[in-house]
C-alpha cells in the first residue's frame, strides 16, 4: 500500500514540475504547493514502507474467502458502472439489485421483482418528479416515452 | 444581549411548517442512515446534497444538519441492540450498552444513550451560541497568514490526536491535498496535474470522494466480515424511560466531564470517535463502579454517548466561525455552503445572520425533535437492520451511484466513486485514516490560497508565519501537535533510559 501511495506522490511531483515549481512573476507558480505535497507523500510512504518491512509482521492482509466476498461486490458494481452509460441508471440499477439478490441472497423471483422494479420507480418519482433532477436514461425509457 | 435576540430571530426563521417538516424528514432519514452499514453521516449528507441545490440555503442546512443529528442518534441503536457500531463513534457505546441489552435492560440502555446524546448535543449548542460569534468577530481580523496557521493547526491536530501511525495520517492527508490540487489552479487559473485528461479538468469532487471512500469502502468492509445481524429485542416504554430518567441525574459529574471532553475534541478537529473513547476511559478510571465497566453499567453508556454528541455538534463551531470543519460530516456541510453560494468563515455572522442563527436555532429544536423521534420509533429502526444484507447492499450501492451522478450529472463521477471505493477499502485495511484525507480534499484549495497569498505578501519569506504574536502562537501550537507523537515517544524513552541508572 505504501508503495502505491509513494507512486501517487511521484506522479504529483512530475505533474507539478510540468507547470513549474519556482517563483514566477505573480508569486509562487501553480506547481509550487503540490510539488512539496508530493515530496512529503513520497517521504512518509518510504518511512511507512521501511517500517512495514522492519516489523516483519506478515499478517495476512485478508483471507481468500474474505477477498472473494469483497470481489462479489466489486465485480457486479464494476459491471453496473459500465452499464449505466448504455442502459441508463434505472435499468442498470434494477439489474444490479436483481442479480445481487439472486446470486448472493438466493431469493424467490417474486421478491426480487418487487424490489428491483420498485426501487427504480421510487427513485424516478423522487428525483425526476419531486426534485426535478434528471438521471441518465437508456433505450428502455425512450421506449416508454419518459 | 444581542446574541439572545439574534437567536430568537433564528427561531422565528426555523418555526415555519416547511422547515419543521424538513427537520423531521432529516432526523428520520439520519437515523436510518446511521443504522444502515455503509451509509454514515458524512456520505449520507453527501448523497443528499445535490437534491438541496434548488432549496433555500436555510432549509437545506436544516435538512442536512438534521440528517447529521439523526445519524449520531442512530449509531447508538445498532451498538446496543446488535453489538454492531453503526458509526465509528459508537464503538465505545457497545462496551456497556450491549451487555445491558443482553441482561434484558435494552430499554434502559437506549434511553440512557439517547438522553445523554441529547445532553451532550445541547451543551455543545450552548457553547456554539455563546462562543461562535466571539470567535467569528475575532477571526474577522485574520490575514492570509493567520488563516493558513488555523488550517495548519487543524491538520496538525489530526496527526497528534489520531490513533493511527502519524506517518500514515500525514500520507493520507497529503494525498488529499494532492487530489485537491488537480484541475484548475484557483490562484492563477492555470491547469495542472491533469496529464491531458479532459475528465480531470474540473478536478476531483470531494462529494464523490466521500461517497466512494465512506459508502462503497464501508460496504466492502462489511461484506468481508460477512455480517449477520443478531439483535436483541428492544422493549422501550414510558415506564422504562421514566425510571431511567430518574436514575440519570446521579451521573451528572460523568455527564459534565464528557460534555467538556466532547466539545474540546470536536472543536480541535479530533472528532467524535476519540472523544467517546477518551470519555469512556476516564469514566472507567474515576467511577466508583469502575471495575464493573464492560458488564453493563449505565454510566458506561452515558460517558461515550455524551462525548460523541458533544464532539459531533461542536465540530460545527469552527466550521461556522472559521471555515475549518471539525469532522468529515462538517466538511461535507461546509462544501454545501460553498455550493449554495455562501462563503463559510467569520463573515457569515455578519452577512448571513438569518442563515447562521437559523441553523443554530435548528440545532436546539432538532435535538429535541430527535430525542422524541428515536425514543418513540426504536422498534421501527431496529426492524430495518433485520432486513438481510444481500437486499440492503445493492440498494445502498444504487443510492451511492445516484448520489455520485447527481453531483455534476456526469457518469464519469460514478466511475470515480468506484475507484475511490476500492481505494477506501485498501486504505482502511492498511490503517490509513480517511477523515484527514477528506478534510484535505475539501480545504486543499483554500489552504493553498492562504499559503500562497502569505508568501506573496512576504515576498517568499517563511518569516510571515511567525511575524506577530497571534500567528506564531497558532503555528507553534500546531507544530507541537504535529510533533506530539514523536515528543511523547522521546519522553517515554528518556524515562525508561533514566530509570536503570
Amino acid at each position: 500500500m505504501a508503495a502505491v501511495v509513494a507512486l501517487l506522490g511521484v506522479i504529483t511531483v512530475i505533474g507539478s514540475l510540468q507547470v513549474g515549481i519556482g517563483w514566477g512573476a505573480e508569486g509562487p507558480k501553480s506547481g509550487f504547493f503540490p510539488f512539496w505535497i508530493g515530496l512529503i507523500i513520497v517521504a512518509t510512504s518510504l518511512f511507512n514502507l521501511v517500517r512495514a518491512y522492519n516489523n516483519g509482521s506478515r499478517k495476512l492482509f485478508a483471507s481468500w474467502h474474505e477477498l472473494a466476498q469483497v470481489l462479489k461486490v466489486v465485480f457486479p458494481l464494476t459491471v453496473y458502472v459500465g452499464l449505466i452509460p448504455w442502459l441508463g441508471i434505472y435499468l442498470a440499477s434494477a439489474l444490479l439489485i436483481a442479480g445481487f439478490m439472486r446470486w448472493i441472497g438466493r431469493y424467490g423471483w417474486l421478491l426480487i421483482a418487487a424490489i428491483s422494479i420498485g426501487l427504480p420507480v421510487l427513485t424516478y418519482v423522487t428525483f425526476e418528479m419531486w426534485f426535478l433532477v434528471p438521471l441518465p436514461k437508456g433505450p428502455l425509457e425512450e421506449l416508454l416515452g419518459l | 444581549m444581542e446574541g439572545i435576540s439574534d437567536l430568537m430571530a433564528g427561531f422565528a426563521v426555523v418555526l415555519s411548517w416547511q422547515n419543521l417538516l424538513y427537520m423531521v424528514i432529516g432526523i428520520v432519514l439520519g437515523v436510518v442512515i446511521g443504522v444502515l452499514p455503509g451509509l454514515g453521516g458524512a456520505n449520507g449528507v453527501a448523497i443528499l446534497l445535490p437534491l438541496t441545490f434548488s432549496m433555500s440555503p436555510t432549509s437545506a442546512i436544516i435538512l442536512l444538519s438534521c440528517i447529521y443529528w439523526g445519524a449520531l442518534f442512530g449509531g447508538a441503536i445498532t451498538s446496543i441492540l446488535f453489538n454492531i457500531p453503526g458509526e465509528p463513534w459508537s464503538v465505545a457505546t457497545t462496551f456497556d450498552g450491549h451487555p445491558m441489552a443482553q441482561n434484558g435492560k435494552a430499554g434502559e440502555a437506549l434511553t440512557a444513550a439517547f438522553t445523554s446524546s441529547f445532553v451532550g448535543a445541547l451543551f455543545a449548542v450552548i457553547v456554539i451560541t455563546l462562543a461562535a460569534p466571539l470567535v467569528a468577530s475575532f477571526a474577522l481580523q485574520f490575514g492570509p497568514a493567520e488563516k493558513f496557521s488555523v488550517f495548519f493547526l487543524a491538520f496538525c491536530s489530526f496527526v497528534g490526536m489520531g490513533k493511527e501511525p502519524p506517518t500514515k495520517t500525514i500520507a493520507a492527508m497529503m494525498l488529499g491535498f494532492a487530489l485537491a490540487a488537480v484541475g484548475t489552479d484557483t490562484v492563477t487559473g492555470q491547469l495542472r496535474l491533469t496529464f491531458g485528461s479532459t475528465e480531470l479538468l474540473s478536478g476531483f469532487d470531494f462529494l464523490v470522494a466521500v461517497i466512494g471512500l465512506f459508502g462503497i469502502g464501508e460496504i466492502l468492509l462489511t461484506m468481508e466480515e460477512g455480517l449477520s445481524f443478531k439483535g436483541k429485542a428492544s422493549g422501550i416504554n414510558p415506564t422504562v424511560v421514566w425510571q431511567t430518567w430518574k436514575e440519570l441525574p446521579r451521573y451528572w459529574m460523568t455527564s459534565l466531564r464528557s460534555c467538556v471532553i466532547g466539545c474540546w475534541m470536536g472543536i480541535t478537529p479530533a472528532g467524535a470517535t476519540p472523544a467517546s473513547f477518551m470519555s469512556y476511559g476516564i469514566a472507567k478510571r474515576t467511577s466508583r463502579a469502575g471495575e464493573k465497566f464492560g458488564t453493563g453499567e449505565i454510566e458506561g453508556v452515558v460517558a461515550p454517548e455524551t462525548a460523541a454528541h458533544a464532539a459531533g455538534t461542536s465540530a460545527l463551531l469552527p466550521m461556522l466561525s472559521l471555515g475549518v470543519p471539525g469532522s468529515p460530516t462538517a466538511a461535507v456541510l461546509l462544501g454545501g455552503l460553498l455550493i449554495w453560494g455562501l462563503q463559510p468563515g467569520p463573515l457569515l455572522f455578519v452577512e448571513q445572520k438569518d442563515f447562521v442563527w437559523g441553523l443554530i436555532a435548528s440545532m436546539y429544536l432538532g435535538n429535541v425533535v430527535g430525542l422524541v423521534i428515536v425514543l418513540t420509533m426504536v422498534p421501527f429502526f431496529a426492524a430495518i437492520l433485520r432486513v438481510p444484507f444481500s437486499i440492503i447492499a445493492p440498494i445502498i450501492l444504487v443510492i451511492c451511484a445516484i448520489g455520485a451522478y447527481t453531483v455534476h450529472n456526469n457518469t464519469f463521477d460514478v466511475v470515480m466513486m468506484l475507484v475511490f471505493g476500492v481505494a477506501g477499502y485498501f486504505l482502511k485495511k492498511c490503517n490509513y485514516p480517511l477523515a484527514p484525507l477528506v478534510l484535505a480534499i475539501v480545504l486543499g484549495d483554500k489552504a493553498e490560497e492562504a499559503f500562497r497569498q502569505s508568501l506573496l505578501i512576504s515576498q517568499g519569506g517563511f518569516g510571515i508565519f511567525f511575524s506577530n504574536g497571534l500567528v506564531s502562537t497558532i503555528m507553534i501550537v500546531g507544530l507541537v501537535a504535529l510533533l506530539w507523537p514523536a515528543l511523547s515517544n522521546l519522553y517515554g524513552r528518556l524515562i525508561t533510559s533514566a530509570r536503570p541508572t
